[in-house]
């Protein structure tokens, strides 16, 4: 019943919920990005690094570093965290944690089938791949030459297999129809899991309802954007970024955003819409008893990352003055 | 004959079959309640506020000693249940069989009755209280050390609930007096 968690909530999520906000205060604060923007070398980046809660991951890198090594090795710290937590979880916490999963998932399929169809090696598809979204089988994607293969060999073992149903075609797989395939499978998932959100009602419900309207209201916007005339209801009609501006500025979340850009300005949107995004993550915190500060939480932790691999970029690059233009600060 | 003692002349009405229920029997549920309930109060409270406590300590180990208040409030009230459960049974005296049913005796056995019952429901909902707030207390702390007085301060309040239970329950037990055995 809503407003009653408190009184059993703690019986199996009290222990996690408390280690989750303790990871929440390891994130990196504005005056830890003001240091790393001032860096000069990535290894004044490592050294910056070391006194936060990366420090054990990047102490023993060799001294030349990559940007890669250290984008690596901050998200396997993720990885331990969320694995930690998932075998400490039961029911229904380590469904609710599995699911957060499945989109990194998705993204992996995705890379691995279009890397094949590139004719590129397997193994190094696999190093590409995010840890987070590893499933066994995986290896098996580069074999299949269709959708119904792709299905019927591998996906259908996967948790994802519940979402193939409405992209089975047995069109041979290009680089068009892997990103619609993208796209429906993604979209399938977020219906899927608001739909288990809902089921376990309360704040939990509410809270997370919020934030994956959110994450879909995001996609449509990006594929409108990059896409057209494909897209969904008002924006099925618009030709162009100003005619989705207009648009969106009817609903009152959306104009603060559309409103920080200058007419014809795209590539800013993806700040706007991480800022706001990071915002509403960042609120979820407010209240105790849900499920749903997993959930913010690592989408936090990869915002962060995000961060630190545009800082080391552009640090490498030597290109410091863009440093702030893609960073969005979480408090 | 008073109107209540008609109704009670009915051997078949419900009236009829509580008045003969023994005030011993309402007098043993009530010390029951009392120190039962109080307890599951205090456990709840303890487990609520435990389980954060402990998974809080981990990033944050200074929090553990400031945070063992919150359970010390919880331990209280299953404290306050405890004496209240001994102070009612030595209210409990033996009456002669002839009395057991007149309207002193009953009064007694209704008396310690209601007096466990308050005491016991009273410290429920205090250390279901007490035990939520600890629990955000212990969170709060580990963020951020300054917000720990002031919700121990909304603590303290809630604990004001099982004390206010204790002291009716009291007052109500004095009265639970035995007519006198001639």
């Amino acid at each position: 019943m809503y407003g009653f968690e408190a009184l059993s909530f703690n019986i199996h999520g009290g222990y996690l919920e408390a280690i989750v906000r303790g990871h929440r205060s390891g994130l990196l604060t504005t005056a830890d990005y003001n240091n790393l923007c001032q860096c000069e070398t990535l290894d004044d980046i490592k050294m910056h690094l070391s006194a936060t809660e990366y420090g054990p991951y990047l102490q023993n890198e060799p001294s030349p570093l990559h940007t890669t090594t250290i984008v690596e090795k901050c998200t396997l710290k993720l990885v331990d965290d969320y694995k930690h937590m998932l075998c400490q979880a039961t029911e229904p916490l380590s469904t609710f944690l599995e699911y957060i999963t499945y989109g990194h998932m998705i993204d992996n399929v995705v890379l691995i089938v279009t890397g094949t169809l590139h004719e590129r090696d397997v193994q190094e598809l696999l190093e590409k791949c995010h840890p987070l979204g590893m499933f066994d089988s995986i290896a098996t994607l580069a074999v299949a030459q269709n959708m119904r293969e792709l299905y019927r060999l591998v996906l259908v073992d996967t948790p994802l297999a519940p979402y193939f149903s409405e992209c089975i075609t047995s069109e041979d797989l290009d680089d068009m129809n892997i990103e619609i395939m993208r796209n429906t499978l993604y979209k399938a998932y977020l219906e899927d899991f608001y739909r288990f959100c809902q089921k376990l009602g309360g704040a939990t419900a509410e809270i997370m309802s919020d934030l994956l309207a959110f994450e879909a209201d995001r996609r449509a916007v990006n594929i409108t954007i990059n896409s057209y005339p494909y897209g969904h209801e008002e924006l099925a009609v618009c030709e162009d970024i100003d005619q989705v501006r207009a648009v969106m500025e009817k609903y009152p979340p959306y104009q603060s955003i559309f409103a920080k850009l200058s007419y014809g300005e795209s590539q800013m949107l993806d700040k706007a819409f991480y800022e706001e995004e990071v915002k509403r993550h960042c609120l979820a915190f407010e209240q105790q008893f849900h499920y749903a500060v997993f959930f913010a939480y690592m989408r936090l932790r990869e915002q962060e990352i995000r961060n630190l691999m545009w800082i080391s970029e552009c640090v490498a690059q030597n290109q410091k003055s863009r440093v702030h233009d893609s960073v969005v600060f979480i408090f | 004959m008073s109107s209540s003692a008609i109704i009670a002349a009915h051997s078949s009405s419900w009236a009829a079959a509580l008045v003969r229920i023994s005030p011993y029997t309402f007098s043993a549920i009530g010390i029951a309640v009392s120190i039962g309930v109080s307890v599951l109060g205090a456990a709840w409270g303890i487990y609520i506020t435990g389980s954060s406590l402990i998974g809080a300590a981990i990033k944050a180990p200074r929090i553990t000693s400031k945070n063992l208040i919150s359970v010390i409030f919880c331990e209280a009230v299953a404290i306050y249940g405890v004496i209240v459960a001994i102070i009612l049974q030595t209210k409990l005296e033996s009456v002669p069989k002839a009395s057991i049913y007149e309207p002193e005796s009953l009064r007694a056995g209704y008396a310690i009755f209601a007096s466990g019952l308050i005491v016991g429901f009273a410290n429920l909902v205090c250390g279901l209280c007490v035990g939520i707030i600890g629990s955000s207390c212990a969170l709060s702390d580990a963020q951020n050390s300054s917000l720990f007085v002031k919700i121990l301060v909304i603590e303290i309040f809630g604990s004001a609930l099982g004390l206010f239970g204790v002291i009716v329950g009291i007052i109500m037990s004095a009265q639970a007096t035995w007519p006198s055995k001639f």
